[in-house]
C-alpha cells in the first residue's frame, strides 16, 4: 500500500531525511518511533501529501506523490497534534465543513455515524472552542475518518492529553483502525503504541533504523528494542 | 569563495576606467546646454543609471519566472542580486532627478509618471526584501520572492500608465520643438554621444556589480551549508 | 458507512465549486458568530473617516472632489485589518493544512478565501457609504459609484489574498501585508479613485471609461496571476 524509496528531504541545505526506505502493506498497523526532531512530522507530512520530497520515491495504493497527489488525498486522513478545526464552528458544522471540502455523498449519515464513533454525539451543537483537548482530538479522528480513508496517518496524537483523554483516544483508534484498513502511527510515547501497534519502526538519523513486528523484538520488550536501534 | 575569475578582475578594471572616461566626457566634451548649464549634466547620470535599473527589474522579473518553473536554486540568487542592484541604481536615478528638478523646476519633487513609478518600484523593492527577511525556511523564502517579483512586475507597468493618465511634466527628451518650456532641450550630437557612452559605462557597472553580488549570494549559501552541516 | 469512491477523481468540477462554496460558508459563518473581523474593520474605518474630517478642513465644496480619496483611503487600509484575520485564522492551529488535505485544487483554497474577503470588504463598505453620506450631507448613492467600489475591490482583493497567504507566513505578519500591498495594488487605488470622483461629480462618460478599463484590466490579470502562482505560496 505504502512504498518509499529513497526519500530525502531538504530544507534548504539541511537534510532532515536522508534515503529513506519504507513499505507498509495493506491492514498493516505501524508505530514509528524515534527522538525529537527525528524527522517522524516531517516524514508523516510528506506521506500525507502536506509536503513534497525533495528527492526519492513515495507511492500510495500506487500512485506516486507529489504527481498523482489528487487522487491519493480522497482516500486517506491525517490526524495531526493539532486538530485542524475551526474555533468559531460547531461538531457538526466543522464535519460539514470538511465533508463538502471532500464532496462527499450522503454527508449527513456520515456526520452521525462518526459523531456516535467518537463518543461526541451529545455534543454536536456545541462550539468546538468550549471542547477540551481531548474532546478535540476525538473530533480530529473524526474529521479524518468521515470520507472512509483506507489509509490513516497518525502524528502524535497523544500529545496534551491527560491519562482519561488518552485511554479515551485509544478505544477510537481501536475502532476506527480495526477495519483492514492501513495505519501509521508516530509517538514517541512506547507504552502507548505498544498496545496498539502490530509492527515498530524506528527513525534515527533520517533513516529507518530498524524494524520489527511485535512478536518478534529481537528478545526483550519494545524499549530495548527502541533503544537497540538507536545506538546501533 | 573561489577566486574572480580573471573575466571579472579584466570588468573591475574596465569599470573604473570606463566610469573616469565617462565623467571627462561629461563635464569636458560634452558642450553646455544653452538654458541649464551644468545642471543638465547630471542628466546624463539619471538616465543612464534608469535605464539600467530597467534592465536589472526586468532581469528580477524573469529569474523569479523561471525560479517557480525550475525550482532551481541558482534563480533565486540572481532574482535577489538583480533586486539588490536595480534597487542602488534606481536610488541614484531617483536622487539625480531630484536634483535636477531644484533648479530647473524649482521644486525637489514632481509627481510626474516615470519619478513616481520609480519611487513605487523603490518600495517594491524594500518590500520585497522585508519579505525574504521575515521568512525562516530557504524555499519559501525564495518562492515568495519570486511570486512578489511576478506580482510586482505586473504592476508597475499598469502603475505607470495610470499615473500618465492622470498627469505629466516630465520633459520630453530628445529632438523636440517646444521641449525646453517643458524643461526638456535638444540634444547635439556630442551631446548623444556623451548619453551613449555613459549607457555603455553603466550597464557595465551594473553587469560587474550583478557578477559580484552573486558570487556573494553563493558564498552565503555555502556557508549556510556548513552551519548546518555542523550543527548535525 | 456510505461506499467508499475509487482513488480518481469523479467530478473535478463539481468538486471545484463546492469547495470554493464551502470555504466562503465556513468563514461567513464563523465570522457572523464571531463578528471579530467586522467589527475590527468596521471601528477601523469609522476612525479614519473621523480623523480625515480633522485632517482635512473641509468645505463643501473642496469636499466634493475630496470624497473618493478619503474613502479609498479608507477602504484600503481596512481591508488589510480583513485580510490578515482571515488569513490568520487559516495559519493558527494549521487549519490550512486541513484544506490542503482535501482532494480538490488548491486554487479552490484560494478563490473560497478571496470570496469571502470579498464579502467582508463590501460589507464594511455598505456600511461606510451611508455613514459617510449622513456626516458629510453627501449623496453616494450613485449607480456608477457602487459600481466602481465593486470593480475596485475585486482587485484589491485579488491581490491582497494572495500576498496576505504569504505575510501571515512570515515572522513579521501584522506590519508586512500593507508594506507588500499598497505599492502593488496601486493602479488599482488610483483607477477607482478617479473613476468614483468622476461618476460623483458627473463628468463626461468618455473621461470616466479609462479608469473603468484600467480597473477591469487589473481584475483580470491579477485574479489569473494570484490563482495561478497560489500553489507556491501554500505547498510545502
Amino acid at each position: 500500500m505504502i512504498e518509499v524509496r529513497q526519500l530525502v528531504k531538504r530544507f534548504g541545505s539541511k537534510a532532515v531525511l536522508r534515503g529513506l526506505n519504507f513499505e507498509v502493506r495493506e491492514g498493516e498497523f505501524v508505530a514509528l518511533l524515534g527522538p525529537n526532531g527525528a524527522g517522524k512530522t516531517t516524514f508523516l507530512r510528506i506521506l500525507a501529501s502536506l509536503a513534497r520530497p525533495t528527492l526519492g520515491e513515495v507511492r500510495i495504493a500506487g500512485y506516486r506523490l507529489p504527481l498523482q497527489a489528487a487522487a491519493v488525498r480522497r482516500n486517506l486522513g491525517f490526524v495531526s497534534h493539532q486538530p485542524l478545526l475551526y474555533g468559531d464552528l460547531s461538531a457538526e458544522e466543522n464535519l460539514r465543513f470538511y465533508g463538502r471540502m471532500y464532496d462527499l455523498d450522503g454527508l449527513e449519515q456520515r456526520i452521525d455515524a462518526v459523531l456516535n464513533t467518537v463518543g461526541l454525539a451529545g455534543r454536536r451543537r456545541d462550539l468546538v472552542r468550549t471542547y477540551s483537548r481531548g474532546m478535540q482530538q476525538r473530533l480530529a479522528i473524526g474529521r479524518a475518518i468521515l470520507h472512509d480513508p483506507s489509509v490513516l496517518f497518525f502524528d502524535e496524537p497523544h500529545t496534551g492529553l491527560d491519562q482519561e483523554a488518552c485511554d479515551m483516544l485509544d478505544q477510537v483508534l481501536r475502532e476506527v483502525t480495526g477495519r483492514g484498513r492501513t495505519v501509521v502511527i508516530t509517538s514517541h510515547d512506547l507504552a502507548r503504541v505498544e498496545g496498539l501497534a502490530a509492527r515498530f519502526d524506528v527513525l534515527s538519523h533520517g533513516v529507518i533504523a530498524a524494524s520489527a513486528p511485535k512478536s518478534d523484538l529481537g528478545g526483550g520488550n519494545l524499549l530495548d528494542f527502541y533503544r537497540r536501534a538507536l545506538a546501533g | 569563495m573561489e577566486p574572480q575569475p580573471n573575466a571579472l578582475k579584466v570588468l573591475n578594471v574596465l569599470c573604473a576606467v570606463l566610469f573616469l572616461a565617462a565623467l571627462g566626457m561629461v563635464f569636458i566634451y560634452a558642450p553646455l546646454e544653452e538654458t541649464m548649464d551644468y545642471v543638465q549634466k547630471i542628466f546624463y547620470f539619471h538616465i543612464s543609471t534608469g535605464w539600467v535599473g530597467m534592465l536589472g527589474f526586468l532581469a528580477a522579473a524573469i529569474t523569479g519566472i523561471l525560479y517557480l518553473v525550475t525550482h532551481d536554486q541558482k534563480w533565486d540568487i540572481l532574482e535577489f542580486a538583480a533586486v539588490e542592484i536595480s534597487l542602488i541604481f534606481f536610488s541614484v536615478t531617483i536622487l539625480a532627478g531630484s536634483i535636477w528638478a531644484r533648479p530647473v523646476w524649482n521644486t525637489w519633487w514632481t509627481w510626474d509618471p516615470r519619478l513616481t513609478t520609480a519611487a513605487i518600484l523603490e518600495m517594491i523593492y524594500i518590500a520585497y526584501l522585508l519579505l525574504r527577511q521575515g521568512i525562516e525556511d530557504p524555499g519559501r523564502k525564495a518562492r515568495f520572492g519570486a511570486v512578489y517579483t511576478l506580482v510586482g512586475s505586473l504592476s508597475v507597468p499598469m502603475t505607470f500608465l495610470s499615473i500618465r493618465l492622470f498627469r505629466t511634466i516630465h520633459p520630453a527628451v530628445i529632438g523636440t520643438a517646444s521641449a525646453s518650456s517643458q524643461g526638456g532641450f535638444n540634444m547635439t550630437p556630442p551631446m548623444v554621444v556623451t548619453m551613449v557612452f555613459c549607457l555603455v559605462t553603466f550597464s557595465v557597472i551594473f553587469i560587474t556589480l550583478f557578477w559580484h553580488r552573486i558570487r556573494l549570494g553563493r558564498l552565503a549559501q555555502a556557508v549556510e551549508e556548513r552551519q548546518l552541516e555542523a550543527q548535525s | 458507512m456510505a461506499e467508499v469512491r475509487p482513488f480518481d477523481q469523479p467530478r473535478p468540477v463539481i468538486s471545484f465549486l463546492k469547495a470554493i462554496g464551502a470555504i466562503t460558508w465556513k468563514d461567513l459563518t464563523a465570522e457572523l458568530r464571531s463578528r471579530e473581523l467586522l467589527s475590527a474593520m468596521l471601528v477601523f474605518a469609522l476612525l479614519v473617516i473621523l480623523v480625515f474630517n480633522f485632517a482635512l478642513e473641509l468645505d463643501v465644496e473642496t469636499r466634493r472632489t475630496v470624497t473618493s480619496g478619503v474613502l479609498w483611503v479608507t477602504f484600503a487600509f481596512a481591508g488589510t485589518i480583513g485580510l490578515n484575520r482571515s488569513l490568520a485564522i487559516e495559519k493558527d492551529h494549521d487549519c490550512l493544512d486541513g484544506l490542503l488535505l482535501a482532494p480538490v485544487d488548491r486554487s479552490a483554497i484560494y478563490f473560497g478565501k478571496a470570496l469571502s474577503n470579498l464579502a467582508f470588504m463590501l460589507i464594511v463598505e455598505a456600511i461606510v457609504l451611508p455613514v459617510y453620506s449622513l456626516l458629510y450631507d453627501t449623496n453616494l448613492f450613485n449607480l456608477g459609484l457602487i459600481g466602481t467600489i465593486l470593480l475596485g475591490s475585486i482587485g484589491y482583493i485579488a491581490v491582497g489574498t494572495l500576498l496576505a497567504s504569504m505575510s501571515v507566513q512570515a515572522r513579521t505578519r501584522d506590519i508586512l501585508l500593507p508594506i507588500l500591498l499598497f505599492p502593488v495594488v496601486i493602479p488599482d487605488l488610483v483607477a477607482a479613485v478617479k473613476a468614483s470622483s468622476g461618476f460623483l461629480q458627473g463628468s463626461l462618460a468618455s473621461l470616466i471609461t479609462p479608469w473603468i478599463n484600467l480597473l477591469v484590466a487589473y481584475d483580470i490579470i491579477f485574479i489569473a496571476v494570484a490563482f495561478m502562482v497560489f500553489d507556491f505560496v501554500v505547498e510545502e
